[in-house]
């Protein structure tokens, strides 16, 4: 099958029925245990920084590893698979000295998600899995300053975001990826940049492949770091006309779900939803049983909230499993038509209809 | 307003250089922050819309509008609004689309250069996802009259739409407000052109919207608010029915239609629709007599009549620096040392601000904002610490670590604590991402640091922070080690971390916090009593922990009853038959007398006020509000006995009792023919690593049946909440919720004290096994006495449900006054009711975890379904119910 006719079918059962999409790739790492060795390889054996804890190298250097956790997730019911490139950008791999191999972890992270989807699909004929690369926030924000003393001073601009971004994004088309999702959205601007790269490369590859784009609101006031309200980053989002909106991280799916019944309400496009397995707990650890999310999602999708669901921290494959069974007799949301209306956003949003 | 005008958008134009000297002179004089005030007045001024142009020849007009929106986005009061990008160069609006996070609006862009230019900025523009305002301008110029508007905005109209696939709803078209009365013929036409070019575009080009530069009109007039003022008003009357949606004004400064005197309007009118030739000329000459201000605008400086104290905190909680060098002033002079005033308004309204962003009410930037405005009340204080250096208490606050540890790069909290530190006048020195333990280590050394501070977001920096604990200590290190970051929590500070280090290891839940912690680790009038109220708190929820809450691996029931505790009933541990057994009510019990033996401890918590009672009151941070709050309790404590607000009432019951596995029978006869009630008891599950530990169940404190001992068991319930739902809503109606707050915490405390008391006078008097007892109230406090008093829904016997079987034995209705909600809640809520254990051993424990095998039992025991029961022992449940 084509990446084109894996796009049309996308479309055709996004019309049909919820979507599920993996759940973390970080939870089950860990599991692996891996030591400075698993993650340099021999390639990066002599590399000048520690790359312990560089999830996305694993990609290159253990990829069979990688290529098991999607094979589990797949098992589980996920229909989309997120590749392992979230800090595949030179920004975020800048702690790591690792700007140089960015890309090509991309195109790795890509390319062993769609080898574990062709896998499946070659097992089971007829079904389809759908690879979701993956464009992370990076550690740095467009429209906050690190420096109290200077509210103005940025040390990120949206053309160095835009430029990491765009490179991320060409490595994951040719990876093989079939959508592109943006995610972990903390700061709009970043986000926006991220947007603005990825039509430049659609335009300069004539390609176009589907966008997701998925914000974080970080605690309970119902902001995003960056302090937009669930509307203000819909209008601040919605020119790219992206094939779905949503949250993800930083709150369980009890703690979510307010403001992403306000996303709901709003968005003229699918919602994605992927909450961590609860809040942390005192150890960092996410206590929320498969059970608990799956009861969680499922009574989104019977309220009609959601197109897309999953998990994110702390979610595992038998999280994704009772996710997936709770949402399979359940019907997609509709995609609610709203009346054509000029709509701004600054922190907070504008409308005139 | 009428209804077409409510819809009507105001778009703020003072932040313009063009149209406002005051604005250009701060922005050219690099007065930034004055700037800034010049937006949030428009913003509070009704503005919906901020418009921003740095057009201007000395400027470098990109760097400036940069600059401008960088500094706006951290204004949370300005940036929640729009952001309408101006200017005639396309460079500074692409500069300015880069820095917002919004959908902004681009104004403008035209056909003035051309169909290509045109359509390139407007792909640009769909791209960076902003709306757009096209003006009315192509190759041949600008359009005057009503057809070239309408021509050109229709043409541009189509190739957005048709070429661009521009959404229409996001084009905003500008068909040019120009002065008029000016004098020149041509430009008579003008107003009107405008209007009827407006109905145009509405009829003929669906969702586009209309925007103008309203202060244009009016330019004839300049010097003449008044007068301007008033055209602006009448424009807007006829323009907005006739398809106005926006406009740039100054928002603050707009009468009202009707205010406009008749004289007046009538002439503007005339000029606006080019009714009689004379219009401009009978303008002029009325404008000249209404010569004089413009309208006053109106700021709510309510809040400058409040006391010091609560102008800071108003300062901090709104990032208002207008007034905070002349309040720093006020409460310096009130305090002996200026120092005092950071460390108790100053940090008074930061711990507000801390509160309210842990609340969800405040978020970060406004969080940052209270820290700048925290900075310049410290920079005025500065000086006179400085003066005073002398005496020792004033120097630099401290020097701090800060890194984020290794194998971690998230690095944004830590800078926001490193900031707030740094405006407290600490010096930082942040060693960033990935910090190996032993470059922290090295470095605290070298620089002779204060404090070290640990961030990070990932689980296993919570492993890495125990490392650099325990190296500090295999090191040698005795400095204050602070911990903090989004995966970090209090209780894994106090069990995994602390522990490795002898020395203080604080948990610091958010930035806001963190000077607070940091200021009392430095003062060394402040830090041994802070370290050791923290090294106890930490103690207690380590203790908590180990209790076994979060441990995991039980014990089957069979083998827990197994290693149950088998106390002995005999010699002086024999059982003391009660002197008084059945009921015994207390009636209107004497205030008073309770009033004495109140714990002051849990009052102060109540207020969120940490601290040891009576340490509390002379606190150096803490310890004015915390003797202000006392204060007030004292008064009302004393109008509460005087003027009889509260009854108290109490009934006692003591009854022969024996243990039947782990249940208690409750007999109505000494003879123990009759089983009044049989109550249920719960045994702990953890896996006891050593073998004296027992695995106790309250059933172990009485002894069993078939040991043919005759035992006995107590009941209790005290209310001391009649009459304070009612006094609370006095108050309460009175806008007084201080006191109506206070009127509940001190029935609580009552409550608490009453059960103390009547404990007390149960073991001296109505079972009376320790008649001869004598403790202080400290000692009371510290409960050195013997026997128990658990109460249903604590740890030790955490099923609520248990007091439907206490109550009837009690009539604890009639007795005491006291009713059970459906969810065994006691109301009125002030009140205490639970159980007495007499025995020489018993003590209290935590119930902890328990296993299904129990639960299955115990629901059996009393009769009710096991989902129903594990609904009640939810918390406990060392499994997941349902499954």
């Amino acid at each position: 099958m084509t990446r084109a006719e894996r796009i049309a079918r996308l479309y055709q059962e996004a019309d049909r029925r919820i979507l599920v999409i993996d759940g973390a790739m970080g939870t089950m790492i860990q599991r692996y245990k891996l030591e400075l060795e698993d993650y340099a390889g021999e390639r990066f054996a002599n590399w000048p920084v520690d790359v312990k804890g560089n999830n996305d190298l694993l990609s290159i250097t253990k990829p069979e590893i990688i290529r098991e956790i999607h094979g589990q997730y797949l098992a589980a019911g996920a229909d989309i698979l997120e590749t392992n490139t979230f800090s595949s950008t030179t920004i975020a791999q800048a702690d790591y000295q690792m700007q140089s191999v960015a890309y090509e972890m991309n195109v790795a992270g890509a390319r062993v998600a769609r080898e574990a989807a062709d896998a499946w699909e070659a097992a089971h004929p007829g079904s389809v899995k759908w690879v979701a690369g993956a464009v992370g926030p990076t550690n740095r924000t467009a429209s906050i300053s690190p420096d109290v003393n200077d509210p103005g001073y940025r040390n990120v601009s949206f053309d160095e975001l835009r430029g990491a971004y765009a490179e991320a994004a060409k490595g994951l088309i040719e990876g093989g990826a079939d959508i592109l999702l943006v995610e972990t959205i903390f700061d709009t601007l970043n986000a926006k940049a991220a947007l603005f790269a990825i039509e430049e490369v659609f335009e300069a590859l004539d390609i176009k492949l589907p966008v997701m784009i998925s914000g974080t609101i970080t605690d309970l006031s119902g902001r995003t770091l960056s302090g937009q309200t669930p509307e203000a980053f819909w209008n601040s989002v919605r020119h790219v006309q992206p094939f779905s909106v949503g949250f993800n991280c930083a709150l369980g799916a009890e703690q979510m779900r307010p403001f992403l019944a306000e996303l709901a309400r709003v968005a003229d496009t699918r919602i994605s939803v992927y909450p961590n397995a609860g809040l942390p707990n005192a150890f960092g650890g996410y206590d929320e049983t498969p059970h608990q999310t799956g009861h969680h999602l499922h009574e989104w999708a019977h309220d009609g909230l959601v197109n897309i669901v999953g998990g994110c921290c702390g979610t595992t494959p038998d999280h994704i499993h009772a996710i997936a069974d709770g949402v399979k007799s359940e019907s997609a949301r509709t995609v609610p038509a709203r009346p054509r209306g000029l709509r701004l956003s600054g922190l907070e949003p504008f409308e005139l209809v | 307003m009428t209804q077409t005008t409510a819809r009507f958008i105001n778009v703020g134009e003072r932040t313009n250089v063009t149209g406002s000297a005051k604005f250009k002179k701060l922005i050219v004089e690099g007065q930034y922050e004055a700037a800034l005030d010049v937006a949030r007045d428009q913003v509070t001024g009704g503005a919906q819309i901020v418009d921003v142009n740095m057009d201007e020849g000395l400027l470098d007009s990109e760097a400036a509008m940069v600059r401008f929106l960088n500094l706006m986005a951290s204004e949370p009061d300005i940036a929640r609004v729009p952001v309408m990008i101006d200017s005639s160069k396309w460079s500074v609006i692409e500069a300015g689309l880069k820095c917002v996070q919004g959908k902004a609006i681009v104004n403008s862009i035209s056909m003035k250069e051309g169909v290509e230019p045109f359509l390139a900025q407007a792909r640009k523009v769909k791209r960076y996802g902003a709306a757009v305002v096209v003006m009315a301008f192509d190759e041949v110029g600008q359009a005057e009259t009503t057809e070239r508007k309408f021509e050109i905005c229709k043409r541009a109209y189509n190739l957005l739409v048709d070429e661009v696939d521009f959404p229409p709803e996001d084009i905003i078209f500008d068909p040019n407000i120009f002065a008029v009365a000016t004098g020149i013929e041509e430009h008579n036409e003008y107003a009107l052109a405008f209007f009827e070019a407006c109905k145009l575009i509405k009829a003929n080009l669906p969702y586009a919207r209309i925007s103008g530069g309203l202060s244009n009109v009016s330019f004839s007039f300049r010097g003449n608010n008044m007068v301007r003022e008033a055209m602006h008003a009448c424009f807007l009357y006829h323009a907005i029915p006739a398809g106005l949606d926006m406009a740039i004004v100054n928002a603050g400064q707009m009468p009202v239609y009707d205010d406009i005197p008749a004289e007046l309007r009538d002439a503007i009118e005339d000029v606006y629709f080019n009714r009689r030739a004379d219009a401009t000329d009978r303008l002029l000459e009325i404008a000249e007599r209404f010569k004089g201000g413009g309208a006053k605008r109106e700021v709510d400086l309510s809040w400058r009549e409040g006391p010091v104290d609560k102008r800071l905190a108003h300062a901090l909680v709104h990032g208002i620096t207008d007034f905070i060098d002349e309040d720093t002033e006020e409460a310096r002079q009130s305090f002996d040392h200026p120092l005092r005033v950071i460390e108790g308004p100053l940090m008074d309204g930061m711990n507000v601000v801390g509160d309210l962003f842990g609340a969800g009410k405040m978020f970060l930037p406004q969080v940052v904002k209270s820290a700048r405005v925290m900075k310049k009340a410290v920079a005025y204080l500065l000086p006179y610490i400085e003066a005073l250096k002398s005496e020792g208490d004033a120097k630099n606050a401290g020097k701090v670590i800060m890194a984020t540890v290794k194998g971690d790069v998230h690095d944004i909290g830590k800078n926001i604590v490193g900031v707030v530190l740094q405006c407290n006048n600490f010096e930082v020195i942040d060693l960033g991402v990935m910090v190996p333990a032993q470059k922290i280590l090295d470095t605290a050394k070298e620089q002779k640091a204060d404090i070290i501070g640990l961030s990070g977001l990932i689980t296993p920096s919570l492993d890495e922070m125990c490392y650099v604990a325990a190296e500090m200590k295999r090191q040698g290190m005795t400095i204050p080690l602070l911990i903090g970051g989004a995966t970090t929590s209090k209780m894994h500070t106090a069990v995994k971390i602390a522990p490795g280090y002898d020395n203080p290891v604080v948990y610091v839940p958010d930035a806001s916090r963190a000077v607070g912690v940091a200021t009392k680790l430095m003062a060394p009038e402040l830090k041994p009593a802070y370290v050791a109220e923290v090294a106890d708190e930490y103690l207690k929820m380590r203790e908590a922990y180990a209790r076994g809450n979060q441990q995991k691996e039980r014990l089957s029931y069979e083998a827990a009853r197994a290693n149950r505790e088998q106390l002995d009933f005999t010699g002086d541990k024999a059982p003391f038959r009660p002197k008084k057994l059945g009921l015994t009510v207390l009636e209107d019990y004497d205030l008073a007398e309770l009033a004495t033996r109140i714990d002051w401890g849990p009052f102060f918590q109540a207020w969120d006020l940490h601290g040891r009672y009576p340490d509390i009151l002379e606190d150096k941070t803490v310890g004015e509000t915390a003797r202000g709050v006392f204060n007030d309790a004292q008064e009302m404590l004393k109008r509460i006995i005087d003027e009889r607000w509260f009854t108290a009432r109490a009934v006692v019951g003591l009854w022969p009792a024996n243990s039947v596995g782990d249940d208690i029978e409750i007999y109505g006869d000494e003879g123990r023919h009759s089983v009044l009630t049989t109550i249920h008891t719960l045994r702990q599950q953890m896996v006891r690593r050593r073998e004296e530990r027992k695995n106790y169940a309250l059933a172990d404190f009485v002894a069993p049946r078939e040991s043919g001992i005759l035992d006995y068991i107590g009941g209790f319930a005290v209310n001391t909440g009649i009459g304070v739902e009612e006094k609370a809503k006095e108050f309460e109606g009175q806008n007084n919720d201080y006191d109506a707050i206070m009127v509940k915490v001190l029935a609580d405390r009552l409550a608490e004290a009453f059960a103390e008391r009547l404990h007390e006078r149960v073991r001296r008097e109505f079972w009376g096994y320790a008649a001869d007892e004598t403790l202080s109230n400290e000692d009371l406090i510290a409960e050195k006495y013997r026997g128990i008093r658990p109460a249903p829904g604590y740890p030790a016997c955490p099923d609520h449900t248990e007091k439907g079987l206490l109550f009837p034995l009690l009539d604890a209705n009639k007795t005491a006054g006291l009713t059970l909600t459906e969810n065994y809640a006691m109301f009125p809520t002030a009140a205490v009711s639970g159980w007495y254990f007499g025995h020489p051993d018993a003590a209290y424990f935590g119930l902890g975890k328990i296993e299904r095998d129990q639960v299955e039992d115990y629901a059996r025991r009393k009769g009710m379904s096991l989902s129903e029961m594990e609904r009640w022992l939810l918390p406990n449940l060392n499994y997941e119910a349902g499954r």
